[in-house]
């Protein structure tokens, strides 16, 4: 699995395969929750299998949802009209998605466990752990 | 076509962010209701939603501080539709109104809290919460509003932004995603609609209800700002001159975070941010000093003057 470093620096890298790139992000947060990815499918993309799987038991991980589904839509674009000028404009559409979704996870990673933002619906005042 | 009556004259909760950061959505929401013939009674004696600071020490007291706004609206002003302008209050009334309906606990909690302060205890179902973008829509609609353009918004080139919490999550907006004539939470258009009405052409943006990092902007600046960034970048590529917002939080996030990462990133974005309202109001010819935008941190008017619409 690519680490959410790695697949930075990829994005600045030329034609790199963004859907893959994507799908790595959400493989970060699924395995630091203790889970082992899916390599299911849903509407054809395992990249929206995996947003389910990622924002089970975590509703405020729904907020990157439209950002997965955008990407899956651009994705589509990019296919039909290979080599055409719309087709470059989805792709170059898709680097800022995917980058958003790369940001959006590593920042969530980072205050998980700080305590609520927007719909998150983490408490913050948890019992400390009891010194032994 | 006849609009619904009850959108006319709306009780109006601005909500705190109004009386500061986002004084200008404030006085350029007025004015735009002004210049329709839409009417607001400001909520009496308001107090905060709840916010999310109120949310993460107890989500019930934010329950209640929400039921409290409702219940003066409903049961001392005898008002049937209560209008906030900010997603987060919108938010917050829409999630009591949720809670007040589908959990008991909830409501013994605002019961009780109401019974002390002293004050009637709101009932869900009491009264329709809306955001700015239905009582334009709902209010005036698109036909209304193309009829009172006198200062068309041809020529510019906006992408709009709803933020993340004006859609999310889908549960407490059960008004929406209902088909034709309904705001969709996958796919908003409320504000593309009324822009476009008001003779503004809209980009193609991807990223309208992408996470702007408002909550965690003192957490974690840093992330906030590169969110911000491929924002503002994304808008610029997609054509876009201005953002129009309809969110004080993602406005000034937006604004404060396009200066930052000028300064520690080196990075430099050009397009402008206005609220819808300001937008409107221009169409409608409201000086935009009366708009408040002279206030925007992002200098709305240039760009206004570059496009000879002001």
């Amino acid at each position: 699995m690519k680490t959410l470093e790695a697949i930075e620096r990829e994005l600045e890298a030329r034609a790199p395969d963004l859907l893959a790139l994507a799908e790595s992000v959400l493989e970060n947060w699924i395995a630091a929750r203790g889970e082992t990815p899916t390599l299911e499918r849903q509407e054809g993309f395992r990249l929206l299998a995996l947003h389910r799987q990622g924002a089970r038991g975590v509703p405020s991980f729904n907020a990157c949802r439209e950002t997965c589904r955008e990407i899956a839509y651009h994705f589509n674009l990019v296919e039909l009209e290979r080599g055409s000028a719309a087709a470059e404009r989805s792709r170059g559409m898709m680097v800022f998605l995917v980058k958003h979704l790369l940001l959006f996870v590593s920042g969530k990673m980072q205050v998980e466990g700080l305590g609520d933002f927007c719909c998150a619906s983490r408490p913050l005042r948890k019992e400390s752990p009891q010194p032994s | 076509m006849n609009r619904p009556a009850k959108y006319q004259r709306v009780a109006y909760y601005p909500g705190c962010a109004l009386e500061g950061t986002g004084h200008a959505y404030n006085s350029s929401t007025k004015a735009v209701g002004k210049a329709l013939g839409l009417e607001l009674d400001e909520v009496r004696n308001w107090n905060c939603c709840g916010a999310m600071e109120v949310k993460n020490i107890d989500p019930k007291l934010q329950t209640y501080l929400s039921s409290r706004v409702m219940s003066i609206a409903a049961n001392e002003m005898g008002a049937g539709v209560v209008m906030a302008p900010c997603n987060g209050c919108y938010h917050n009334l829409k999630k009591a109104e949720h809670d007040l309906a589908h959990d008991a606990s909830s409501r013994e909690v605002v019961d009780r809290i109401s019974q002390k302060a002293g004050h009637a205890t709101y009932r869900a179902g009491q009264v329709e919460t809306i955001h700015a973008l239905d009582w334009i829509k709902q209010g005036i609609g698109e036909a209304g509003l193309k009829e009172r353009v006198k200062n068309s918004l041809k020529g510019l080139k906006i992408a709009n932004y709803y933020g993340c919490m004006y859609t999310r999550p889908r549960h407490i907006f059960p008004e929406k995603d209902r088909g034709p004539g309904t705001e969709s939470t996958s796919q908003p258009h409320f504000m593309d609609d009324l822009l476009e009405a008001a003779g503004a052409e809209n980009v193609d943006f991807p990223l309208k209800t992408a996470c702007c990092g408002g909550a965690h902007t003192l957490s974690d600046s840093d992330t906030s700002t590169k969110l911000v960034l491929n924002i503002l970048r994304a808008a610029e590529a997609a054509g876009a001159d201005v953002i129009a917002t309809e969110c004080p939080t993602c406005h000034s996030g937006l604004e404060m975070h396009q200066v930052r990462a000028e300064k520690v990133l080196g990075q430099k974005t050009s397009v402008r941010m206005l609220y819808f309202t300001q937008l409107l109001g221009i169409a409608l010819d409201v000086p935009p000093r009366k708009l408040g935008v002279h206030e925007n941190v992002s200098d709305g008017i240039a760009l206004l003057r570059e496009k000879e619409l002001a």
